[in-house]
């Protein structure tokens, strides 16, 4: 931190490609507000998307604007070995290799779509190929929108030409507050497959801010949960959300996501087989069959082209830790056909409730299974013990 | 309807000093504008307090005070006549600069209104797209305010064109150099002369309901809200 920021910006510029060794943003912020402080100290990955999940007041979008420079606090922040802000100064927002996507709608009123666009490739922060608009354009679908201005576009549209300015004025961070959070329900669907799209064809690093379960099953790699300006849990997917004392795993609904391949169809029968592992080849990790989501007559297209025929394709399954039974032995006499050998990681302490959360592992998976407490004693569960998981039913994300 | 030769001086003076007067504005305005709509200082009260003040003065104060310091023995007479330009008063300068104290708020507070209305976004969206300061003044504010400074910058004409006061405390009555229509018109009723006294009222009152008509009528177009 003694070295001059600015001569370690221009140097890390010059010499560190995005996907280097160091790609990573450590962030340390301090601020106080009358009734609030924020106070966090996280190193997120340099890839994928990291999820900042929390409620309102929650502190997530002050720290997204702090990483961005719009919000003023005490704190360190270094990007790829670039210093953005210490003791000593903090580098403008625009000088920055940021691009942020706002809750609403923030495209300039007196340009058209086109013009906003060509606002962010005049001022790229890297080279912008001759084919990049035409590519951006498709891959959010907004090739007939060029013309209109901002007024003249849908909700849904508007978003998607601001995600697309973001992406041309290529950025080397992607910032998103909750881009979906001003739009209905029938918008978000619209927009969440492009954003898996853009997760899989960018090379660059997400921070999303959401308050929606849904979409961090969707979209998470790593998972930052924040409560009162405080992080309470963060860690890779899976991590996270097998931690008992998760937030999201409270209520009825707690649940894993998985990622997975897809290993094997069986097209009689019209299911799939998704594998659990990092690896494709390795199987250690266990495996489920579930239906074929392409195989509904009433499949949409994007999940049809997902699951197409490709075998090995990634894809993200959830599954409800009240579908997921334990037994000692294991059983061929049930209509339940998934059970995965496993051990029993952890089980949650709360003493008001007639039901626990029983984490297991499966290889290198964590599931999670809701049973009542009687069924513990009756089993005997201890940590340790093997065990076999029951998966009755899993959704295909 | 007879115009005499001095009345078309007065008339060509008095649209040289508004013309010159709403250029200084602008450049003066937008700035004191940006800081009392983006501003959290302290001093934010007092000095949106004293722009605003000769909305309410009666021009003859601000004109007496305008003549104290412009004077031989004021500050801006001492600064202006260490600087080898004699003093402001009774001349076109001096009307000048009297004129730009007294439009002054006209011109602030509609850009001043057009910047808070535009909020912070388009400035954060600008900085996260990698545009600087001053890029985004010139390329997202300025075209984004664009009615504010059209309505300031009309309001400040047309007020200036107006005065009479200002120019009579400090300018006097000099042909071709103070001597603006109002001034004029002011001659012609003490001579009694009501006919050129007429022509050029007349003229004042077409030429002010022509100009808000236009304001309005552009306001409207752009959706705004009503004017003052």
């Amino acid at each position: 931190m003694n070295m001059n920021p600015l001569k370690k910006t221009t140097l890390a510029t010059a010499s560190r490609h995005p996907q280097g060794e160091h790609s990573e943003l450590l962030v340390r912020c301090y601020l106080q507000r009358p009734g609030f402080t924020l106070d966090v100290d996280l190193a997120l990955p340099g890839r994928g998307v990291s999820v900042l999940f929390g409620h309102s007041g929650s502190g997530k979008t002050t720290l997204l604007r702090y990483i961005a420079g719009l919000e003023r606090a005490s704190g360190e922040l270094v990007f790829q070995g670039q210093c953005w802000q210490d003791k000593h100064r903090s580098v403008p927002t625009w000088q920055r290799a940021l691009a942020y996507v706002f809750q609403e709608s923030s495209l300039f009123d007196h340009l058209t779509a086109a013009g906003n666009l060509q606002f962010a490739i005049q001022r790229a922060r890297g080279p912008v190929e001759a084919d990049d608009l035409e590519q951006v354009t498709e891959l959010l679908g907004i090739q007939h929108t060029l013309k209109r201005y901002p007024h003249q576009l849908s909700g849904g549209e508007r978003q998607r030409v601001a995600i697309a300015r973001a992406l041309l004025s290529k950025p080397r961070l992607l910032l998103m507050d909750e881009p979906l959070a001003s739009l209905d329900e029938q918008r978000k669907q619209e927009i969440l497959p492009w954003l898996e799209r853009l997760k899989t064809h960018l090379d660059v690093p997400i921070v999303y801010v959401t308050h929606s379960p849904a979409e961090v099953a969707r979209l998470a790699d790593y998972l930052v949960a924040l409560k009162d300006g405080l992080v309470v849990a963060s860690g890779t997917l899976n991590d996270t959300l097998t931690r008992l004392d998760f937030p999201l795993q409270q209520g009825e609904d707690a649940s894993v996501v998985l990622q997975g391949h897809i290993r094997e169809r069986d097209s009689h029968w019209q299911l799939v087989r998704i594998g659990f592992a990092n690896q494709p080849q390795d199987e250690d990790d266990g495996s489920i069959w579930i239906s074929d989501p392409a195989c509904r007559k009433d499949a949409p297209d994007s999940l049809t082209n997902r699951t197409g025929n490709a075998i090995d394709q990634p894809v993200r399954v959830r599954i409800l830790a009240r579908d997921v039974s334990l037994s000692l032995n294991r059983h061929d006499d049930t209509s339940i056909v998934n059970a995965l050998p496993c051990t029993v990681e952890a089980l949650s302490n709360g003493d008001h409730d007639a039901l626990a959360l029983v984490r297991v592992k499966v290889g290198e998976t964590r599931l999670l299974s809701r049973m009542t407490r009687r069924s513990v004693v009756h089993l005997g569960l201890t940590p340790g013990q093997t065990l076999w998981a029951q998966v009755k039913s899993a959704a295909l994300l | 309807m007879d115009i005499s030769s001095a009345d078309l001086t007065a008339v060509w003076l008095t649209i040289k000093l508004a013309t010159l007067v709403t250029l200084i504005l602008l450049l003066l305005a937008t700035p004191i504008a940006w800081w009392l709509a983006h501003t959290r200082h302290p001093l934010r009260g007092p000095v949106s307090a004293l722009v605003a003040l000769p909305l309410v003065l009666p021009p003859s104060v601000l004109g007496f005070y305008l003549l104290l310091t412009m004077g031989p023995h004021g500050l801006i007479g001492q600064l202006t006549q260490s600087l080898g330009l004699g003093t402001l008063p009774f001349t076109f300068a001096g009307l000048v600069v009297a004129s730009v104290f007294y439009s002054l708020p006209f011109v602030v507070q509609p850009i001043q209104n057009a910047l808070e209305a535009l909020g912070d976004r388009p400035r954060e969206a600008a900085a996260t797209l990698g545009a600087g300061p001053w890029d985004t003044f010139f390329h997202v504010i300025l075209p984004l305010a664009r009615p504010g400074f059209y309505t300031a910058a009309v309001l400040g004409f047309a007020h200036t064109i107006g005065e009479f006061g200002v120019v009579l405390m400090i300018g006097g009555n000099i042909p071709g150099v103070t001597q603006v229509i109002s001034v004029q018109i002011y001659n012609h009723v003490e001579a009694l002369d009501y006919g050129r006294a007429h022509t050029l009222a007349a003229g004042m009152v077409v030429f002010s309901f022509v100009v808000l008509l236009l304001l309005y009528g552009f306001r409207r177009d752009q959706g705004a809200k009503p004017l003052l």
